[in-house]
């Protein structure tokens, strides 16, 4: 809420405030975890696997930023393009990584033209994208839902065992490509198993994204955000590179989403992407991105930072309390970031 | 004509799909009114604490959640304490307002902070209290603070339960002067001193426009600059503003209570921002325009469609299910498409603006 | 109404007002009364301290935010320090916008009244305070009718000020400072500026009215015929200094535009002797472009190969609208010629590809991305419009930047610039305004242009930084042959470097003068009085 009006030294007020507790929260956690004789190498194992998952969702975020859409509060419009790439996968009853592959494919495919439109809505926003975007990805999200259950697909492991229509709410993706990119390239190092594969593909993603921003069309893009008269002077459509950012963004969601489902093992559908884009968000904010500005470093460190405090959160305090306080911890931290950085908007 | 058909176009859609839901799942009337009825008088004063805000300029408050919860924590104690009946009711009322008050102000403070993004700060605000509340009720209570009814706290001797029982209170005003009728040989139960305190707000609502302080905030609401630049207290007044729209949902979320009987402790505030507003829009009320008629056919309209719709869907495709995705797709989409319609309108405005400067 | 006292006392003195933007002196020592009972004019070029003036004396935020000022405000003879628009209206200061500060949506009666609303008490106002006091709608409109009657516009007061006619917008405007019960001074901030000539003239008589009831006038003005003829008195001020007082009973027109600009060379001439082509490169029709507050109207003018044309002109006559125009940053219409070729307006992007390039006089908005790099700056334009420093790729759009190229580029042009930084990956809002200019000069050099226009080249940089950056396109007009068309408020520094000089008045050219021309000849046509003349 209100952040009271303590003067700070300056090198903290740069570093930001809630980062700072954030870290010390995780210091404090890993410290108990040692005290406490936990399995130490399994958290951080954990986390890394969670760092995976989640990196492709928190990466979609950057283009946007850097696009100047601001925070993509509706990420769910690429998730979805991406969940409909899975079931269309897993209708079809490809395996393996091609099944990821296939899914991906058909995500990126959708997210295009989604992210072109959505886009072009955003266009015609200006000022209110956030919350445009919060909104256009609730109603997209229920009217998925409804869509679930009309949708013709009749593969016998996806639509309820009774009625024999409409989809299940999760679907297990066990023998199919459950965890094929985690698995590929797996390594231990000194105890800690760390999920090549999926790592790798996000890394190539980073790779990507940072490439991308040092082509002609990417400068083009980032120039646009910083200021949309220098972009009109120099002959160039801001609009243009606004819908650019939007579909870059979808797309790497749509990408995103398929990759967390083979980690977590499973497709979730109906409500689940309702709320994906907070978590995601966070991230990107505590790794220290701005409303206006984001690297792929604010990507990798916010992720980790994180996704650390959710996996070690759980198993640190039950030993204390019993009953789920990282859902708790997570809300606070996830809301409180973002709070944080809208009414940092505008300031230096 | 045409014009005003495209004016009113969003409640005419909405009552053709109230009505066209009516039709296809046979709903009675008996049925209806008394559903309607008692939606009205849950929902009502909800949506009324949308009003001001909107009046100061501030859009839709989407904070009205961190209100709703004031008044559970008021909810909460007088059960904990045992007291039923009015009495409970009033007690929780009092002990609601300053906690609102006090959740107004920081809310307030935070809008004045993220001026333009007061309706994104007041969603993630109410998702940010809702983590403090669960981290009170889940956590503190019973083990930090002293709490100490069985019936209430968990097995484990702290947080309370997922539900409270609130049937001392339950219709503590519903059923203050008893008043039914019958209809098509069915009895139906009005829930007179609701009405009263509704109609009641109203009128409150409507006299506070023509105060000096409502003409401040329609002035602000406006165009904020030429209001200070008029010498009037912005930063104040849109504080001031929330303020009351926060007290307001606190006391709608008790009226809503003390009608369902049930607290569901950590869902119950869940959508009432997301409610309010939709029923508010659907009258075709606006980001920046609503009146208190508005506010009372948007929940007529919304609170329709809300009965009917899962009945609809039975009739139409078998499954209740679909109704009630479709539902809640239909508020989202609602207030979505409002929040494009403002957000465009305004650029288009400030683009013409420009136009007619030169 | 405040009656003229026996002795006409000062109902506003400024006594040595002092103000300073982040070390930029801004006014330096101002000084000035106004009387009960006139109206005291006060003039200057954009940049001048006006502003600022006003916005001291109307306590606006800004002013506080950067350190408050020094000297003193008398009002009514008492010692006045504002912190807010609200203490400064209470004190008794009315203002007259430039920009309307109505609320469309109200009554006109109730933009008069705003915030000082006649109201009745109420059982919960006894209650809970008087903001709760209900509004007295016959009162305020009756306080509005008496009002709208003062300034003599018979329209209903309790319609909706939308849709209004500008002109009555302004005597709304009036109305409302007239209806302030403890008015002690009135000031209109260039009222006459979006207005008709006709309703210019009725708010002329309506000023001269309210001075002859008392009222105490300071009126902010470009146009200086209006100053003649509604001022008993008229101080002129230019960078932030009181530079005369002339008796508007005696002075002239040409004179007070001669006190506005003819400020003292900062610069030492660069005569060259040039033998002028009378081909011309650019050629105008009748050129009109549409750019707020600067608007040009049917302008014709050539632009001759490898000369340096200068462009002049009082504020918001027109002069920066027309390489506004020509770049295509605002939108423009009429006929023009570039290189025997039919040259397309409003297309900022086919400007570039031409061969034209332009340093803005709105550096830090359209001239450099502030957060990025010297060298993406500077690369930026070129990279854009002709795709350099890029590494090969066959899809255009996702060649990769050559940063090595970039850099090597960006060193070159520092060097040759005498940019002043820490190296070409600093910043460029770190830099100073006089390097943050050399920079949006080595951008559009970067581009090769046949033709650059520059506006307002030594606009908020300092004196040694204005030689450097004058000399620096007199070396790119002469070692590299490229055309200059230079816009600047400045005229000495034009007269100073241009082989013609075109004054802009009203958006036309007023005339096309030798840089050796007299004094008095460039005054007249900022005037606009040659126009008459002729």
């Amino acid at each position: 809420m209100a952040k009271p009006g303590i003067q700070m030294p300056g090198f903290l007020r740069e570093f930001g405030i809630p980062r700072l507790l954030i870290a010390v929260f995780l210091v404090v956690l890993f410290a108990v975890a040692v005290a406490t004789h936990m399995d130490l190498r399994g958290l951080i194992s954990d986390s890394i696997v969670r760092v995976g998952r989640n990196g492709i969702l928190v990466l979609a975020l950057l283009p946007a930023i850097q696009g100047g859409i601001g925070l993509n509060f509706g990420l769910p419009l690429g998730i979805i393009c991406g969940l409909v790439g899975a079931v269309i996968s897993l209708n079809a009853g490809v395996h393996g990584i091609a099944g990821v592959g296939m899914a991906a494919g058909i995500g990126v495919a959708l997210a295009i033209p989604v992210g072109a439109g959505y886009g072009w809505l955003l266009n015609r926003t200006r000022g209110q994208e956030m919350m445009v975007g919060t909104y256009l990805g609730f109603a997209i999200v229920s009217m998925m839902s409804v869509f679930w259950l009309l949708a013709p697909f009749k593969n016998p492991t996806l639509v309820w065992a009774i009625g024999g229509r409409g989809l299940r709410t999760t679907l297990s993706l066990g023998g199919i490509y459950d965890k094929v990119l985690d698995r590929w390239l797996t390594f231990t190092v000194s105890g800690v198993r760390v999920p090549g594969g999926t790592l790798v593909v996000f890394g190539a993603l980073c790779f990507l994204v940072w490439l991308f921003f040092r082509t002609r069309m990417g400068i083009t893009i980032a120039a646009a955000r910083s200021s949309t008269r220098f972009a009109r002077a120099a002959g160039i459509s801001d609009e243009r590179t606004r819908v650019q950012a939007t579909v870059l963004s979808t797309v790497l969601a749509a990408i995103g989403i398929v990759v967390f489902s083979q980690s977590y093992g499973f497709v979730q559908l109906y409500t689940a992407p309702l709320l994906m884009a907070f978590p995601a968000i966070a991230c990107i904010l505590i790794g220290g991105a701005s409303v206006t500005r984001a690297t792929i470093g604010h990507v990798l460190v916010g992720t980790f930072l994180f996704q650390s405090i959710l996996t070690v959160a759980l198993p640190v305090t039950s030993q204390v309390i019993q009953g789920d306080i990282s859902e708790t911890a997570r809300l606070i931290i996830q809301n409180g970031m973002i709070l944080y950085a809208l009414t940092r908007i505008g300031r230096t | 004509m045409a014009r005003g058909l495209l004016r009113h176009a969003v409640p005419i859609l909405f009552a053709g799909l109230c009505l066209f839901g009516i039709v296809v799942a046979k709903i009675t009337p008996p049925f209806l009114t008394s559903e309607m009825l008692v939606r009205m008088s849950r929902n009502s004063v909800l949506v009324l604490s949308l009003l001001i805000p909107i009046l100061a300029g501030l859009g839709l408050n989407f904070g009205i959640v961190i209100g709703a919860m004031a008044g559970q924590i008021g909810a909460i104690l007088i059960v904990h304490w045992g007291i039923p009946g009015i009495g409970g009711f009033a007690l929780a009322w009092i002990i609601a307002t300053p906690i609102a008050i006090v959740l107004g102000i920081a809310t307030g403070s935070l809008f004045n902070r993220a001026k333009g993004r007061e309706m994104v700060s007041g969603l993630i605000a109410g998702f940010f209290a809702n983590g403090l509340y669960q981290l009170l009720f889940l956590f503190a209570v019973g083990s930090i603070i002293p709490f100490h009814s069985a019936s209430m706290v968990l097995p484990q001797g702290y947080g309370l339960r997922n539900t409270v029982d609130l049937s001392t209170i339950q219709y503590a005003i519903d059923g203050l002067i008893p008043l039914r009728f019958q209809m098509q040989g069915v009895e139906i139960r009005v829930p007179l001193v609701s009405y009263v305190i509704i109609v009641a707000f109203c009128l409150v609502t409507l006299w506070f426009f023509r105060t000096r302080l409502g003409q401040q905030f329609r002035a602000m609401g406006q165009d904020p600059h030429v209001a200070a630049i008029a010498g009037i207290a912005v930063e104040r007044n849109r504080i001031v503003a929330t303020v009351l729209s926060t007290v307001l949902a606190a006391w709608g979320q008790l009226l809503f209570l003390q009608n369902i009987g049930t607290l569901n402790t950590y869902s119950s505030h869940e959508q009432v921002g997301m409610f309010a507003i939709a029923a508010l829009l659907v009258s075709g009320a606006t980001v920046s325009r609503a009146t208190v008629g508005q506010a009372l056919l948007g929940t007529v309209l919304f609170h329709t469609l809300f009965v009917v719709s899962p009945l609809a869907g039975k009739a139409l495709a078998g499954d209740a299910q679909i109704g009630e995705y479709f539902r809640v797709f239909v508020a989202y989409a609602v207030i979505t498409v409002a929040l494009v319609l403002h957000a465009w309108q305004s650029t288009r405005a400030a683009h013409e603006a420009r136009k007619a400067a030169r | 109404m405040t009656a003229p006292s026996t002795n006409p006392s000062s109902a506003l003195e400024l006594r040595s007002i002092v103000k300073e933007y982040e070390g930029n002196r801004v006014l330096k020592g101002v000084s000035l009364s106004v009387r009960e009972g006139e109206i005291h004019a006060l003039v200057g070029e954009n940049g001048a301290g006006k502003s600022t003036l006003m916005n001291i004396l109307f306590g606006m935020p800004v002013i506080w935010e950067t350190g408050g000022y020094e000297g003193e405000v008398l009002l009514g003879g008492a010692p006045a320090r504002f912190h807010s628009p609200a203490e400064a209206m209470d004190a008794g200061i009315g203002m007259v916008h430039q920009e309307f500060m109505l609320l469309p949506g109200f009554r006109v009666a109730e933009n008069i009244k705003l915030n000082r609303e006649p109201t009745r008490p109420n059982p919960a106002s006894r209650v809970l305070g008087p903001k709760l006091e209900s509004l007295d709608v016959p009162r305020m409109r009756a306080d509005a009718r008496r009002a709208l009657d003062q300034v003599g516009l018979g329209i209903d007061e309790w319609i909706a000020v939308a849709g209004l006619p500008v002109g009555h917008m302004q005597f709304i405007e009036i109305a409302r400072e007239v209806d302030k019960a403890n008015l002690k001074l009135l000031i209109f901030d260039e009222p006459t500026a979006v207005l008709t000539e006709t309703d210019a003239e009725k708010l002329l008589a309506i000023m001269r009215g309210l001075a002859a009831k008392g009222h105490a006038i300071l009126f902010i003005t470009h146009r200086l015929d209006e100053v003649l003829a509604v001022a008993d008195r008229i101080t002129v001020l230019r960078d932030g200094e009181v530079v005369g007082t002339p008796d508007p009973k005696t002075t002239t027109v040409v004179r007070i535009a001669e006190l506005m600009v003819g400020r003292p060379a900062a610069v030492t001439a660069q005569r060259r002797f040039f033998a002028p082509t009378t081909e011309p490169v650019l050629g105008m029709e009748n050129l009109n472009v549409d750019m707020p507050g600067e608007r040009v109207e049917d302008v014709t003018l050539a632009v001759r190969r490898g000369e340096i044309l200068g462009i002049g002109g009082l504020a918001g006559h027109g002069k920066l609208g027309i390489a506004n125009g020509i770049m295509g940053l605002y939108p423009g219409s009429g006929r023009v010629i570039f290189d025997k070729a039919l040259f397309p307006l409003n297309e900022p992007r086919l400007a570039l590809e031409r061969g034209l390039a332009f340093v803005s006089e709105d550096r830090r908005g359209v001239g450099l991305l502030p957060e990025e790099s010297i060298e993406l700056n500077i690369a930026l334009s070129a990279l854009e419009a002709h795709g350099r420093f890029l590494h090969p790729f066959p899809i255009q759009p996702l060649r990769v930047l050559d940063h090595r190229a970039m850099r090597a580029h960006a060193l070159e042009m520092i060097r040759a610039l005498d940019i002043r930084t820490t190296g070409p990956s600093q910043q460029v809002r770190r830099l100073s305004g006089g390097n943050q200019q050399k920079v949006c000069v080595a951008r559009a050099m970067t581009l090769e242009p046949r033709l650059l226009f520059v506006s307002e080249p030594t606009r908020g940089i300092d004196v040694g930084a204005k030689q450097r950056v004058l000399e620096i396109l007199s070396a790119l007009n002469r070692d590299h042959e490229v055309t200059l068309v230079v816009t600047s408020s400045e005229l000495a520094e034009l007269r100073a470097i241009s082989d013609r000089v075109a004054i802009v008045y009203r958006g036309r050219i007023a005339a096309v003068l030798p840089p050796d021309a007299p004094d008095a000849d460039f005054g007249l046509a900022m005037a606009g009085e040659s126009a008459k003349a002729a």
